[in-house]
């Protein structure tokens, strides 16, 4: 079975926003909250500088906390994709996961329940990418089995230089940025 | 002045309620593209864009009766497939809460915030009215039409075949027209939109100004990207650390104003050290002496002490693009009006892509291909007899091309060479496009009829005598979208809902309006499909597949002379125009030359202006998913002087420029990226109209604060770059 993962190009992000519009209308998600933002990282002073754009969201962690703190279960490894997922029906919205998780990837849906980015799993069912990665103007985003390692994720973090985000957290999180 | 337009805000939003009664006696729309679908089901809708003017042919797809998503087309050359985040954002202008929903008539005095919600009839028969008065005492040219937007086509029709012919559009005076002009009086044409820079194949691009990646012209962005994935180098020019700096091999942290030195200083080496296309020179040039004897004291050590740039660094970049040409390119830009002279700056953005040889070129500036569309048969519109307005007998602006919004405001506050008594705005919130609001302000109070067609209860809207609301593009058809690039192509409007209340298409609205002027044959169609459908098969296209593809392709012909294209210009010589006889004439300088402009004050920045890629102008602040991804913009201040005048990065500031006019607040952006001389507003914010509740008195107008603007002599743009602003820090 698949692991699922993410390589962003943080070469090609302009950090425009179309991936979090775009999961917006594809997911429902309620105005004024969203499943993936846009992080801009400057570093040096003027004129000397250097910046990383970065388009986040939960990282469907191989060590995930928010399914081993969630008391129901309803956070859970979904076996298809190896991807983090939460039943809603088994939310009590306790937001222990909220608290858990290092990427603060998680919110509480208007309708009580905990909601977050589900790498699209139902596109990924039917074999086709995640919404933010289909519609990315610049390109800037892979999505695929990283077991595989003929997969473009698995060829592309083998070919460049890339980083996770904390990786002192001990997740072992499965969206990597390439530089 | 801010009080005073504070003052004349209607509030139309009051109006609205209620108005569901407003009946209309009008034969139905067309009936929707798609069929009725099952609970659940998802159908899709070709149809294109017009969240901006780059206008990308996307699939609209159904649940439930409403618009779920909206994504790329992807036979269509403009987005590949992909579209930009207003794009995908477009479904939030069906549900933004503040759109207008039935026709107004203000009553009583202009500026008494009285509005009377109309039916159709009442509102067309109002204007039409109005209109007769005003053709009857000063003749049809004294009503006159600003405007922007495919949707304006059909009543832009109506007015012309009633006799007006004063028409402009902010696109040109307040955004690419200095460009056009520049590149017209140097290689005979214009670059237009999309513009034909071959930034896929090119191996070495500069950007003066242009922020690719913030301005999202989807199919440029695209190819930005392919070009920074394939590590060529890229110069950018920009006093700010824009997005695309950030994926620079070279920043040139220009000091602003002084971007005309740097290219003369680039241009000056190229010359002086033999690095330029001396076959193409040989070849095509005219007038490359009288150029060169022009352009020799601009020394990198002379624009140095200009620009605040290295010497070494302007060497070392006019290196890099002569090494890689003619695969080597200087992006011409897009809103290019910041100083007033920016005809000539322009002007030598195009010489400095002549000296790289790279015109028609792989990785240049490719030649555009179009598609003929049969066109319908429609009524001749009167013989012109007298001059336009806004530069009668193109005495005022000698090389402008287009109709001049701000000639158009001129000529209305003066009444010379005639009155002009009526406005029609078509989707355009000139109160935000033009410089200087006041001015506009005064304008409108000389008019006998100001008539605004927009989606949203614009701040122009705001001023209107009658407000007619129009559908928003995913519920309605317009002209077909004719383009022009490395294939021509046409792509289809049609709706993909109904619109909730009681607005209408642009295509309909003129065809009542016809109705009303008494000259129903200038619109001999019942239907706009039926208009849409005779151009398509006339061309010998098929309309039911046209319908579901929504793009269609023109043949594939050469863009460069890699290619087998045979280069041919169209200036007066046949030749590139190193020195321009053309110029000389007029009065101009023949090769462009540098002139300082004024410093700000002591105590004052420079205010300049940009993009942010969710938003379009001051259209889409109230769009339900754009708005919420930015709501206010920030005045980017650099850290150290942030900290020398006492700003704290995330507080409220207010700005007041050097006419004593104050902002609304704004939050600082503390950041490096940001020359210390220079504040930076992304536009279109700073909304007025309390009509337009999410957007209202959300961050500062950059529009507000530019009440000083100088206008270009060659073709009468107006300059955005020109104001100085301080900070007043609240309590």
């Amino acid at each position: 079975m698949a692991r699922f993962g993410m390589v962003i190009d943080t070469a090609r992000c302009v950090g425009c926003m179309d991936c979090v519009v775009a999961c917006q209308t594809e997911n429902d998600v309620p105005t004024g909250f969203c499943r993936d933002w846009i992080t801009t990282e400057v570093r040096g002073t003027f004129p000397t500088l250097t910046m990383e754009i970065r388009s986040e969201r939960c990282n469907h962690c191989d060590n995930p906390p928010c399914v081993q703190c969630c008391p129901t279960g309803a956070s859970h490894v979904e076996p298809f994709g190896k991807t983090v997922q939460v039943t809603a029906n088994r939310c009590i919205g306790c937001k222990a996961c909220i608290a858990s998780c290092p990427y603060d990837a998680r919110f509480v849906h208007p309708k009580g329940y905990v909601d977050k980015c589900t790498f699209c799993l139902h596109r990924t069912k039917e074999g086709k990418d995640p919404a933010c990665v289909s519609v990315c103007p610049t390109h800037c985003m892979y999505f695929g089995d990283l077991d595989d390692p003929q997969s473009t994720v698995s060829q592309l973090l083998t070919a460049r230089k890339w980083h996770t985000l904390l990786p002192e957290a001990g997740t072992r999180p499965r969206v990597f940025y390439l530089t | 002045m801010n009080a005073l337009s504070r003052r004349r805000f209607l509030k139309i939003s009051a109006a609205t309620f209620g108005a569901g009664a407003a009946a209309t006696q009008i034969p139905p729309l067309t009936h929707l593209a798609h069929a009725a679908a099952a609970p659940g089901e998802v159908t899709t809708v070709p149809t294109f864009c017009e969240m901006c003017f780059w206008r990308c042919a996307g699939f609209a797809s159904v649940r439930d009766g409403k618009v779920w998503k909206f994504e790329g087309n992807p036979i269509d050359p403009q987005s590949r497939g992909r579209l930009c985040p207003r794009g995908s954002g477009a479904p939030g202008a069906i549900n933004d809460p503040d759109r207008l929903r039935t026709p107004l008539i203000r009553t009583g005095e202009r500026g008494k915030e009285a509005w009377k919600t109309a039916t159709w009839d009442e509102a067309l028969t109002h204007v039409a009215e109005r209109m007769q008065k005003i053709k009857g005492e000063h003749g049809p040219e004294s009503i006159a039409m600003l405007y922007h937007g495919i949707g304006v086509r059909f009543i832009q029709h109506v007015l012309k075949s009633y006799g007006c012919i004063n028409m402009a559009g902010a696109s040109f005076a307040q955004c690419r027209g200095p460009r056009d002009v520049g590149f017209n009086l140097t290689f005979g044409q214009g670059l237009g939109s999309p513009e034909p820079t071959d930034i896929e194949n090119t191996d070495c691009l500069v950007l003066i100004g242009s922020h690719l990646g913030e301005n999202m012209h989807n199919l440029q962005v695209q190819e930005f990207s392919n070009a920074v994935a394939r590590r060529i180098p890229i110069i950018v020019v920009d006093p700010r650390y824009s997005v695309a700096a950030s994926k620079a091999k070279y920043w040139l942290p220009i000091k602003p104003g002084t971007d005309l030195a740097l290219l003369l200083a680039w241009m000056n080496v190229l010359v002086t050290e033999g690095w330029y296309d001396r076959t193409f020179v040989a070849e095509h040039g005219l007038g490359f002496d009288k150029f060169v004897e022009e352009i020799k004291s601009a020394t990198p050590e002379w624009a140095a002490a200009e620009t605040g740039l290295d010497p070494a660094l302007i060497r070392k970049t006019a290196r890099e693009l002569s090494l890689r040409r003619p695969a080597s390119l200087i992006h011409p830009g897009r809103r290019v009006n910041w100083y007033g002279d920016d005809a000539q700056r322009s002007r030598a953005i195009a010489l400095l892509n002549a000296l790289l040889g790279n015109w028609g070129r792989r990785g240049g500036i490719h030649i555009q291909n179009g598609i003929k569309v049969a066109g319908y048969p429609l009524p001749k519109y009167p013989e012109r007899t007298k001059p336009y307005a806004d530069n009668p007998n193109g005495e005022k602006y000698p090389f402008a091309d287009e109709q001049v919004t701000t000639g158009i405001r001129e000529a209305t506050i003066t009444g010379q060479p005639y009155p002009i008594k009526g406005w029609f705005v078509y989707s355009s919130n000139i109160i935000q496009a033009l410089p200087n609001r006041a001015e506009t302000v005064k304008a409108i109070d000389s008019l006998d009829l100001l008539v605004v067609v927009d989606t949203v209860p614009s701040e122009i809207a705001g001023y209107a005598d009658v407000v007619l609301p129009e559908s928003v593009f995913l519920e309605r058809h317009d002209e077909l979208q004719i383009g022009w690039g490395r294939r021509g192509w046409v792509s289809l409007r049609q709706p993909v809902v109904a619109p909730p209340h009681e607005q209408k298409p642009g295509w309909w609205i003129a065809k009542q309006l016809a109705n009303k002027l008494g000259m129903p044959e200038v619109m001999p169609f019942n239907d706009i499909e039926e208009y849409l459908k005779a151009r398509i098969e006339k061309s010998g296209w098929d309309w039911a597949k046209f319908k579901a593809e929504g793009v269609i392709l023109g043949e594939k012909k050469p863009t460069t002379v890699e290619e087998g294209v045979q280069l041919a210009f169209d200036t007066p010589s046949g030749k590139v125009e190193f020195w321009s006889q053309q110029l000389k004439d007029k009065g101009f300088d023949p090769v462009p030359k540098y002139t300082k402009h004024e410093e700000p004050p002591a105590g004052h920045f420079r205010l300049i202006t940009g993009r942010a890629p969710v938003h379009t102008f001051s259209r889409t602040q109230t769009n339900t998913l754009l708005g919420d991804l930015m709501r206010d913009n920030e005045v980017w201040v650099n850290t150290a002087t942030a900290a020398q005048i006492g700003l704290k990065n995330g507080a409220y500031v207010q700005l007041k420029n050097q006419d004593g006019i104050v902002s609304n607040k704004v939050r600082v952006k503390a950041t490096q990226r940001i020359r210390p001389d220079t504040v930076y507003m992304v536009y279109g914010f700073g909304h007025t109209n309390p009509a337009l509740k999410s957007a209202y008195q959300r961050g500062a107008s950059v529009a507000g604060l530019t009440t000083k603007y100088k206008t270009d002599p060659l073709m009468g743009g107006t300059s955005i770059h020109s104001n100085f602003v301080t900070f007043m820090v609240e309590a």
